[in-house]
């Protein structure tokens, strides 16, 4: 694989290791901050959730699926920063 | 309801397993050393483990369980996608990289990289074992339930298919097989599901009209029956709609099934249901409807879904009575229509945190669980790891999305079982054509075969290496390893499959719950702390492992729903306030790992996190 050949394998330098680390956490934070979000909503606000503020689909629905986006572009963020020397 | 063997369904089943089957030999050549066996010699590219991920992953609880919640209650399905998916940014941000520099080949390789203790080893193989258990059940049991309609055998037979195939693929091959079949049936998963949605998509929607005046609904309904000369008045709230009439199901003291007082046969069966009975704008039926369409459509629309009840028979049978419920879309498509969650629309606290609590549990179970963590050694690097968690977490979120459409569309397609959630997504398949319904039913057996699998190696990692060699001290040279290692998969999959037949009536996607809890509880305070926390000790390790497990297995195993599911009694004796014990006994695990391990730091000893740095 090219990739593995071009930049150095995080396993044999700790800081970059740490520094991914670092990363990982502040993108974690970001997650939890969203997912307790909905959580919240659902509980203790449904009302709000049964709003349709676009497409004529509901706001529990949109929320649902935009954790599910939101996993996916965290994770693209994460895999660019840690390719960064 | 009542299915029969079906030649098409048993050919594509059959091809599927001899297919995977014939890979596994193959395959099995190259699996000598332990290395091999356990971990894949570490070779595995990062895009097979990726889809690999997805195929470990997504279980029968996933694939059946969440669409059939989703066709019956509609959202609440939903909510564990939400939750399945989202535990794997922890996996991603907070354990993947730290877990493949630690270990070697199985989890509790990686919790004791620091401390060479027995105490870890213990505590961390002993709830492997008991959450992959946990795990197993529901997946034997799922098989079971899904293989009798399909091929129309007993339950038991297809939970020994289940048992007997795993056995084969496991013993003879190990990891490089079990990530082989996983890749496929992940591929397969996604592939034929965002078929079947581009299917329901096209088909719209179609209103299935009322031709006669209903009851109010809330009339109590009477039927009265005369069974051996004794008349019984059954009391009901339904509102009978033309060709959707009460029905009921009989299960007498000796064995004898019933459908409407009458011997169940192909004849005389439950009929199917889910339909529309009401489209926005009067409408008749939609056409092919984009997919925001769909769901903005459905919201619109009134939906006809199935109610339950329950009552016992004085001579000892069961009797449940299933009737029409008319529900608006809008009330389906939201957090707490059914009854798993329903607490969530009440104005009791206590009966949110439930839904809290299983929340948490998802969230922070899908890092936890072994199976899933061990698959982490079999790719090569820290980067290798991360991308195949892209990967996965891509192909998860995506079928999970096209799961939900799933739901819908076989709520809506007139074809459930009301026995049988699981088999939504099978008889959806079916409403379209046989052959379709013949695929996705081998997927679903490919599906449970893939997740066996991983759990059994994960198991059998545990009892050979974790107990065996590092616990016991019991020396071993490599061939030894991989002997031991098919030998407890083979003893494990003999366990799972009499479990499975002890549990083949439970429900399953409550059983994939307790999982979830267990191993949070049990795994994730000990990870994490030994990760970002300099003192935690092996003492304290040894503590939260076993104190995680331990109070998360006494909390379910004193629930109400036990009580009321496997002891037969009153669930109001239960002491336990929610079902859910991740709230509790997840912060229990960190706290008593903090407490046992400033009670045991030694400044001379060395601090775990600055040796995992140097690592």
């Amino acid at each position: 694989m090219s990739d593995a050949n071009d930049r150095p394998r995080d396993d044999d330098h700790p800081e970059i290791s740490a520094r991914n680390a670092r990363y990982g956490l502040w993108l974690f934070a970001v997650y939890v901050v969203l997912y307790a979000g909905f959580m919240g909503l659902s509980a203790f606000e449904p009302q709000l959730m049964s709003k349709t503020p676009f497409g004529g689909v509901n706001l529990a629905i949109i929320y649902g699926f935009g954790l599910i986006v939101a996993a996916l572009v965290l994770a693209l963020i994460y895999m660019v920063l840690c390719r960064a020397r | 309801m009542v299915y029969s063997f079906s030649w098409s369904a048993f050919c594509v089943f059959a091809f599927f397993v001899a297919v995977v089957l014939g890979l596994s030999f193959g395959l099995g050549q190259r699996a000598k050393s332990a290395k091999g066996y356990y971990a894949a010699h570490g070779e595995i590219h990062w895009f097979v483990n990726g889809i690999a991920f997805a195929g470990d992953y997504l279980s029968a609880a996933s694939f059946l369980g969440i669409c059939g919640m989703i066709a019956f209650f509609g959202y609440d399905g939903f909510l564990y996608s939400i939750g399945y998916l989202a535990g794997w940014i922890v996996a991603l941000f907070v354990i993947a990289e730290p877990i493949k520099r630690l270990g070697k080949f199985t989890f509790a390789d990686a919790l004791d990289s620091r401390f060479n203790s027995r105490g870890i080893k213990l505590a961390v193989a002993i709830s492997t074992l008991v959450v992959s258990i946990f795990y197993l059940i529901p997946q034997m049991v799922g098989a079971g339930a899904l293989v009798k309609p399909l091929l129309g055998i007993r339950s038991e037979y297809g939970i020994m298919i289940v048992g007997f195939t795993v056995i084969i693929i496991v013993v003879t091959a190990g990891m490089v097989s079990t990530t082989w079949v996983q890749f496929i049936k992940g591929s397969l998963l996604v592939i034929f599901c965002f078929v079947l949605t581009v299917m329901i998509l096209q088909r719209g929607l179609k209103v299935v009209p009322l031709k006669t005046t209903k009851l109010e609904l809330g009339t109590i309904h009477e039927f009265e029956e005369n069974i051996g000369g004794v008349t019984i008045v059954h009391r009901l709230k339904a509102a009978p709609i033309d060709g959707l009439d009460t029905q009921s199901l009989t299960v007498t003291p000796d064995g004898k099934v019933l459908v409407n007082w009458k011997p169940q046969s192909k004849e005389n069966d439950l009929k199917p249901f889910g339909t529309v009975t009401a489209l926005p704008g009067g409408k008749m039926e939609t056409g092919p409807l984009g997919p925001f369409e769909f769901i903005s459509t459905l919201q619109n629309s009134t939906i006809v879904t199935v109610g339950k009840h329950i009552s016992k028979e004085p001579d000892g049978g069961v009797t449940t009575f299933f009737y029409p419920e008319e529900k608006k879309g809008s009330d389906l498509l939201m957090p707490g229509a059914s009854p798993t969650f329903a607490g969530v629309r009440s104005n009791s606290f206590f009966k949110k945190l439930d839904f809290l609590s299983l929340m948490l549990a998802l969230f922070c179970g899908t890092a936890s669980l072994p199976h899933i963590l061990i698959r982490y050694y079999t790719v090569k690097d820290q980067a290798s790891a991360r991308k195949s968690t892209l990967i996965g977490i891509a192909s998860i979120g995506f079928f999970y999305v096209l799961t939900l459409y799933l739901g819908l569309g076989a709520m809506t397609s007139g074809a459930l079982d009301p026995t049988d959630t699981n088999m939504s997504a099978p008889l959806l398949a079916k409403s379209f054509n046989n052959f379709l319904f013949a695929v996705i039913s081998a997927i679903a057996f490919t599906t449970v075969l893939g997740t066996v699998s991983g759990l059994i190696m994960a198991g059998s990692g545990a009892v050979a290496h974790d107990l065996m060699e590092n616990f016991l001290k019991v020396r071993m040279d490599d061939r030894l390893k991989v002997f031991y290692g098919k030998l407890a998969a083979l003893v494990l999959g003999i366990l799972a499959m009499g479990l499975g037949m002890a549990f083949r009536k439970m429900n399953v996607t409550f059983l994939v719950g307790w999982a979830f809890n267990i191993a949070a509880s049990a795994n994730l305070p000990a990870l994490v702390m030994l990760l970002f926390w300099k003192r935690t000790t092996k003492q304290g390790i040894t503590a939260a492992v076993a104190v995680g497990m331990l109070s998360s297995l006494a909390w379910i195993l004193a629930s109400p729903q036990v009580y009321r599911d496997v002891y037969g009694l009153d669930m109001t004796r239960s002491i336990i306030p929610f079902s859910q014990p991740a709230l509790v006994t997840i912060p229990l695990g960190f706290l008593v790992l903090v407490v046992v391990s400033l009670l045991t730091y030694r400044k001379s000893e060395r601090p775990a996190f600055e040796v995992v740095q140097r690592a």
